[in-house]
This record gives C-alpha cells, structure tokens and sequence, in this order.
C-alpha cells in the first residue's frame, strides 16, 4: 500500500536531488535549467499527493499554473542563455565570474 | 462563496483589469506605430499609470476587507494605498529613465511593457488572497525583471547578472512553491484565510518544513542575508535603469508577500517563523551595512545599503506587534522613495557612452553640476538616518515598536549598526563637495528630469519634518 508518507519522501528526495544537482554542478547552465524543473516537478507531486490525500481538487489546479508558468521560465532562461553565448561563446559556470559578489 | 459575479462587483479588482487592458493596448500601438513609437511609448505608459492610479482611487477605495473570486482576491485599505504607491514609483522611475535609455538605444517598446507587466505582477501579489494568487503574482514580477535585467543585449556583464538573478530566483521560487505544498498539505486550503484559521499553536514537523522553506522565498525576494548574493551582483550588472526598477517598487511586492504570508495566513504560527527572521533579519543588517563600506562602486554601495536596510523592515515583522508592521510599512516607503532618488542622481548624471557608478565618478560632483550633488546629500543623509530627513523617522518607527514589545537588545544591536551605516553615507558626501573634482562627462538630462529629482527630494525633506502626514497613514491602513 502506497501512503502519504512514501509520496512525500519521493517528492522531497526529488527536491533535494535538483537542489545538490544546482549546487554541485559546475560545468554548464543548460544543466542548472534542467535541476531547476526538476525542481518543480518535485513540488508538484507533493501538491499532488496532498491533495489525493485530502480529497481536495486545488492542489491540482495549482499544478497547471505551475506547469505553465515553468515554461514560462524556462522560455526565459533559454533566451538569457542565448544572449550570454553570443556574448561569452560559452555558457560554463565557471566563466560567470566578471561580478564579484 | 456562492454570490454570482456581477460586473459592478469586480470594482475592487479594476487595479488588475485595468493594467492588463492598457498593457495590451500598448503592446499593439507599439508594435503598429513604427518611427513615431520611440515618442509614443514612453508617454501613452506614462499617461497610462496616471490613469491607472486614479481608476485606483476612485472605484478601488475600500473601507474594509472585500474579497473576490472565491477569496482568492483581497482588496484592502492597505492593497489600495501600496498599489497608489507602485503606480507612483513606477512613474518616477520612468520619468528618470527616459533619458538614460534614449542615450543608449534602449528606448523601446518592449521595455515599458515590461515595466508595465512587472507592476501588474506587484498588485496582484499586494491583493493576493491565496497561495496560488500569491505565487503567480511572483512570477509575474520576476519573469518580467529577468527579461529586463538582460534587457540591454551588447552588454556582457547584463547577460551574466541576468542569468545568475534567472537562476537563484527560480531556486528561490522553487523553495517558496515546496513550502506552500507544505502549508496547503497541513491546513488543508490554499486560502489565506482559511490556513489562518486551520493553523494555531504549536506547530508540526511538517509544517515547520514548510515555514523554513517560506522564510527562505520570502528572505530572498527581499534581497536579505543569507540570501543576498544576487543583490550587489544583479545591481551591477544591470542597466541603471533596471537597477532603480528593481530596487524601488518590487519592494512593496515584497513586503506585500510577507505580511499576507507570514502576518495574515500564519500570524498563528508567528513565534516558529520570527525566531528565524530575527536571525535573517540581524545578519542582513551587518553584513549589508558592513560590506557597503568597503564599496568602490555606487551601485553597489546602494546593493549593500538595500540589504542593510532590508535588514530594518524585517525587524518590524520581528516585532510581531501591530505596530512593527506599521513601522515596516512606513520604512518600506520611506526607503523607496530615497532610494529612487539616488538612482535616480546615478542615471541623470550618465550622458551617452558613460556610465557614472565608480566613486570617482562623483568626486567634486559640486563643483560640476551642484544640484546633483545636492540632491545625491538628501538622499544620502536620509539613508544614513540624520534627524530632519524621512529615514529618521523610519528608523525611530523600528526602534520604538522593537522597545514596546521588550526586544532591547535588537534595538542596541540596530541603533550600533546603523552609527556604521552613517559612515558610508558620509562618505559619498565627502567624495562630492570635498574631493577635487575629476574630469568627466557632464550630465545631459532634460529641465524636466532635473525638476522630478528636485521634488522627489523636497519630498524626502517634507517627510523628514512632517513625518506624521504618512505615518498616520500608514496606521490607518493596518489592522
């Protein structure tokens, strides 16, 4: 029997797999984007499960709209990519080092 | 909920409708306009915020709550004061732009529309009345200042600012999203008056979770520690007009978020998240006021002061009183519009092909051009917190509703730090009217700019010795 528990678990290790994926990758952007969706598709399975669980149907409508705004997001991140590469030739990590924080 | 929706009973949301209407109508005339678009633009979005903060006034002023669209929808005294104010700072921040942009061939369509998108994305996170509202709002906000971070294409520092905002604020989102997975999970409801009244007293592991990752969406689109670092990064690198978008009115956006969040939804839970805005809020102030006096860069000595003075608003939520958020609420718009004034002496004294934000850029500012100087002092002395001008009298707010509810401590911690901040302020005047001037550019902008920044200081004056006019406004609205 699949619980609550077992969903919640799959949509937190997912979140804490995008979240090291961002922080342990430092080769490429392309791959930060890819975490970042993972990201949310780790919380919209948690919105999923909660709203199984509570017989509720507004967690599954909050999914849509975070469906449609990721690619939104991700239309937008792959155009500040693109204009970084015409700009760098290059959309390594590493090289995003002209600012110091 | 079961009222039909009539079309009088949508008055409250007219703000909304409103904008979303004038957006697309520019969209179009823009588009359709050719030449004549470069003169168009500016001056039919211009006329369209007046408009619309009129349309606010008028049809929007509530007397009390009112809810729509099955509550997803507040409209309050307080919403309709805080969308007044973005219409206006939006405006002025327009106005200083215009200038700026037309020296660099930046001065297109897309970017008022842009602008007008991102003020669309604040009022809907100012009257948000559920999680899901709330987070569209965000994102509306965000996606349109990513665009407009990147927005100046030929600049390599642009694009890489706008990529590392673009990625640490779709973490932020991210964080935020899987909290109010949480929240929703534990209360059963994505509205906030309902999670307000599911959720009291001590509160579970689950919910705990959730709180945390809120506090750290909430702390990042505030820009404090320790989730600054885009802060001095994307201040930088963006266009300067950009830089003043983002530092004056998505900071309404941004106390909007935390008090429908963590005053009004989870005012039940308030001791769990205020032990961690405590922590944020004491670090934001140390390190923003701290690093900024190491700065050599005018924007991003003005990043530094931003999270410094982040620092401040939180410490109102801290208070956790009536009065605290009154408090932030008054150093929230006292901020913003000192702030617009000085990007706004940053963008006027850049002409064509020159970029005024090193230090040297303002030595002996005086002797070249001494109403910027002049203007720049105001601004500076209020964001240092000298008597007689409004960030005083923000800070006071701070401290006396910190010492009401018995927080001494953090009012020593605040009145030491902010004796630090005072001298990075007194730096910048003393690089202005006592250090030989340099030779540069000489600012180009319009009578018209000149006389904008003039009123917006008298503004910061007027404030200073009148500071009950907005006070008592700010009063009337919370609560």
């Amino acid at each position: 029997m699949i619980t609550l528990q077992h969903m919640l678990t799959l949509s937190g290790v997912l979140f804490a797999l995008a979240i090291a994926g961002i922080f342990l990758n430092r080769k490429n952007v392309i791959l930060l984007l890819m975490c970042i969706e993972l990201m949310l598709l780790a919380v919209n399975f948690s919105f999923v499960s909660f709203s199984r669980f509570l017989g509720d149907l507004d967690g599954q409508v909050f999914v849509f709209f975070v469906l449609t705004v990721a690619a939104a997001e991700a239309a937008i991140g792959l155009a500040i990519l693109v204009v970084l590469f015409r700009e760098r030739r290059s959309i390594n990590v590493e090289d995003l080092d002209t600012l110091k924080g | 909920m079961t009222s039909t929706l009539t079309l009088a009973s949508l008055a409250p949301a007219i703000p909304e409708i409103y904008l979303t209407v004038a957006l697309c109508v520019i969209l179009l005339v823009d588009a359709f306009a050719g030449q004549a678009s470069r003169r168009l633009t500016p001056t039919l979005t211009l006329a369209a915020l007046v408009i619309g903060a009129a349309l606010t006034a008028r049809y929007a002023d509530v007397s009390s709550s009112v809810t729509l669209f099955s509550g997803m929808y507040v409209a309050d005294p307080l919403g309709n004061m805080l969308k007044l104010f973005a219409f206006l700072f939006i405006a002025v921040g327009l106005l200083y732009s215009r200038h700026y942009l037309d020296a660099r061939g930046l001065l297109k369509g897309e970017y008022y529309v842009l602008t007008l998108s991102a003020l669309l994305g604040i009022c809907v996170m100012i009257s948000a009345g559920s999680l899901l509202s709330m987070y569209m709002g965000i994102e509306l906000l965000s996606l349109s200042l990513y665009a407009l971070v990147a927005f100046n294409r030929d600049s390599g520092i642009a694009a890489e600012s706008a990529i590392k905002y673009f990625v640490l604020g779709a973490i932020a989102s991210g964080c935020l999203l899987y909290g109010m997975s949480l929240v929703y999970g534990m209360s059963g409801s994505l509205l906030f008056s309902d999670i307000a009244d599911s959720l009291r007293g001590v509160p579970s592991l689950g919910l705990i979770m959730g709180l945390v990752f809120l506090v750290v969406g909430v702390a990042f689109k505030f820009g404090a520690v320790p989730f600054h670092m885009w802060v001095p990064d994307v201040y930088h690198g963006a266009p300067s007009s950009v830089t003043l978008l983002i530092a004056s009115a998505p900071k309404i956006g941004s106390f909007a978020l935390a008090y429908r969040l963590l005053v009004e939804a989870l005012g039940g839970v308030a001791t769990s998240w205020m032990q961690m805005l405590t922590i944020i809020a004491v670090l934001s102030l140390f390190l923003g006021n701290v690093v900024a006096v190491a700065q050599t860069n005018m924007k991003r000595l003005l990043a530094y002061s931003a999270i410094g003075n982040v620092g401040f608003i939180l410490l109102g939520f801290v208070a956790g009183s009536e009065q605290g958020v009154e408090a932030a609420l008054f150093y929230t718009l006292a901020y913003i519009i000192t702030t617009l004034g000085a990007f706004g002496v940053v963008l006027l004294a850049s002409p064509a092909g020159f970029e005024a934000d090193h230090f040297d850029h303002y030595k002996g500012l005086h002797a070249r051009d001494p109403m910027l100087a002049l203007a720049m002092m105001v601004m500076m002395f209020s964001v240092g917190g000298m008597p007689l001008f409004v960030g005083f009298w923000a800070k006071l707010q701070i401290f006396q509703a910190l010492w009401a509810v018995n927080a001494t401590e953090l009012v020593v911690i605040a009145a030491l730090i902010s004796v630090v901040g005072l001298y990075y302020c007194l730096r910048v005047i003393k690089l202005m009217y006592f250090d030989a001037p340099g030779d540069f550019p000489r600012s180009t902008c319009s009578t018209a700019e000149r006389g904008v920044l003039l009123v917006n200081a008298a503004i910061v004056v007027a404030l200073g010795l009148l500071p009950n006019t907005l006070l008592s406004l700010c009063e009337a609205v919370i609560g």
